[in-house]
């Protein structure tokens, strides 16, 4: 008798850990790839760069400072080692496009520059895909965690080798502070 | 409610509702070999055995290919021709921001991109349609998309992007395609019986059976009732849904706001969208039809209307962003 209690029990123990062990395989792999997708629009964005500053550049020509920072900006986030670093760089090349932005509404006939118009779009879009890229990642992460963490998982997610996700944050105060750059080019 | 259980509400009612469609037409095919053809003791059930498998077609064509028929009654072009097509840069750089924000929000949603759709109309207005997230149309018309800005457009895309994520679109999609055919049926089998009663009717007299007089008016309050039975259903589906996709879309941009100014000003818009018909109504954002019933509040009104008042939806949108 005891010895059927015993074997049940043993049953339903390894039934509930394979329960826990897939359906933290399932977030984790969502979370992965939500990972991956925050990489694929940051690429994107290092892609469009150039194309920006050839375009710019002729009008442009006494703003030369503020199309190198671009350029450099954009260097030193590819070059990034590491999401804690990445992280950083990328908020320095949204800063460096916000003022390459900023310092273009003093050229008006560059503005209307159709050409530019649909550049920014895109550099808006990207912007705006980057960021929910990021809110996805961190809602699925936040999903994983809270399922690894919450119990009775947690009496096993440790021991099956599932490791909390990271989330993303603002780590710059200065960058915290620095308000939206509107880009949306608003229309009536 | 979360997402899979308002998944799995709608694969139910999907389901329910191809279940029901058949078996009505399987009835209205009973009453058509029992009255018009004539209900011997030995009779081959021609009526009942077209009307299953044609229904059934139906129900399964719905499924399939009702985002087409959906899209192609309301006159909407893949934006890519609209693109190819476009005369002014104004209009290139405005499809090219709805497919961007349409790229967005699908990456919010964390599911693949829609096609986009834009229906050459200058009442905003918009809808989506689909069977589930990996077969999904967002259409909108030309004239949300001269109307709104980045925000407001957003809020509109993430408001359909909702629809599409908790598969409202394949529920709303297989009724407005079963829609259409109730009302085909109901009117062909009403010819039939006007001009088959009168064979049916002898025979009926001779047979004598007063049950059979029974199933007959029962029969007959079937196909009058069909169509507003149909209609009742898809408007009681789609109006619960309007709220929680408003929700959801505010989740998904975090700026309830910009769907909030969205539908003030495609309420401002009173002109009906004549390009979206009668039996789409319920897909839309907002009421196609530009019924003052949009605005009505009360039960007789609440019954009718395809949509929640829209100030009552604006409000709820404003509430949560003064919330945060």
């Amino acid at each position: 008798m005891t010895f059927y209690i015993v074997l049940g029990l043993a049953v339903v123990l390894v039934l509930w850990t394979i329960a826990v062990y897939n359906r933290l395989v399932n977030l984790r792999n969502q979370t992965t790839n939500g990972w991956k997708q925050i990489d694929v629009q940051l690429k994107r964005r290092h892609d469009l760069i150039p194309n920006l500053v050839a375009t710019v550049k002729g009008a442009m020509e006494f703003e030369r400072e503020t199309l190198t920072a671009v350029m450099d900006a954009r260097a030193r986030a590819m070059a990034a080692a590491g999401p804690a670093e990445a992280g950083r760089r990328e908020g320095e090349l949204t800063q460096a496009l916000g003022r390459l932005f900023a310092v273009a509404e003093n050229y008006p006939q560059l503005r209307a520059t159709e050409n530019v118009k649909m550049l920014q779009e895109e550099l808006a879009g990207t912007e705006n895909k980057i960021g929910f890229a990021r809110q996805f990642y961190n809602d699925i992460a936040t999903k994983y965690n809270t399922a690894r963490e919450t119990f009775p998982a947690v009496l096993a997610s440790g021991a099956l080798g599932f490791k909390p996700a990271e989330l993303f944050e603002i780590t710059e105060a200065a960058e915290r502070q620095v308000p939206a750059v509107d880009l949306s080019m608003k229309r009536g | 409610m979360n997402l899979y259980e308002q998944q799995a509400v709608n694969r139910r009612r999907t389901w329910l509702v191809m279940a029901v469609f058949v078996a009505l037409a399987a009835f209205v095919g009973v009453g058509v070999d029992l009255f018009v053809i004539g209900g011997g003791q030995a009779y081959v059930p021609v009526g009942t055995t077209a009307a299953l498998a044609l229904s059934g077609g139906q129900a399964y064509w719905s499924l399939r290919r009702g985002d087409r028929a959906v899209l192609m009654s309301s006159g909407a072009a893949p934006v890519e021709d609209r693109m190819r097509a476009a005369l002014s840069d104004d209009d290139r750089l405005r499809y090219r921001q709805f497919t961007n924000i349409v790229e967005e929000m699908a990456i919010a949603g964390g599911v693949p991109a829609p096609r986009a759709y834009v229906i050459p109309d200058d009442d905003p207005n918009a809808f989506a349609t689909g069977r589930d997230p990996a077969h999904a149309s967002i259409a909108v018309t030309e004239g949300l998309l001269r109307s709104l800005n980045r925000g407001e457009l957003q809020g509109v895309v993430a408001h359909e992007m909702a629809h599409i994520r908790n598969l409202d679109i394949r529920l709303m999609t297989v009724v407005a395609a079963l829609l259409g055919m109730i009302v085909l049926l109901a009117d062909w089998a009403g010819r039939a019986m006007r001009s088959g009663v009168g064979r049916g009717g002898s025979r009926r007299s001779k047979n004598g059976g007063g049950a059979a007089a029974i199933v007959l008016v029962i029969w007959l309050l079937a196909i009058v009732l069909a169509p507003l039975v149909a209609r009742l259903m898809a408007l009681a589906v789609s109006r619960r849904r309007e709220y929680l996709a408003d929700a959801t879309g505010a989740e998904l941009t975090r700026n309830p706001i910009g769907l909030a100014r969205a539908l003030e000003k495609i309420e401002a818009a009173v002109a009906p969208t004549k390009a979206i018909k009668r039996g789409t109504a319920h897909l839309c954002i907002s009421d196609p039809l530009g019924s003052k019933m949009a605005a009505r509040e009360g039960r007789w009104a609440d019954l009718w209307a395809t949509h929640p008042p829209m100030h009552r939806r604006i409000a709820a949108l404003k509430a949560m962003a003064y919330e945060r």
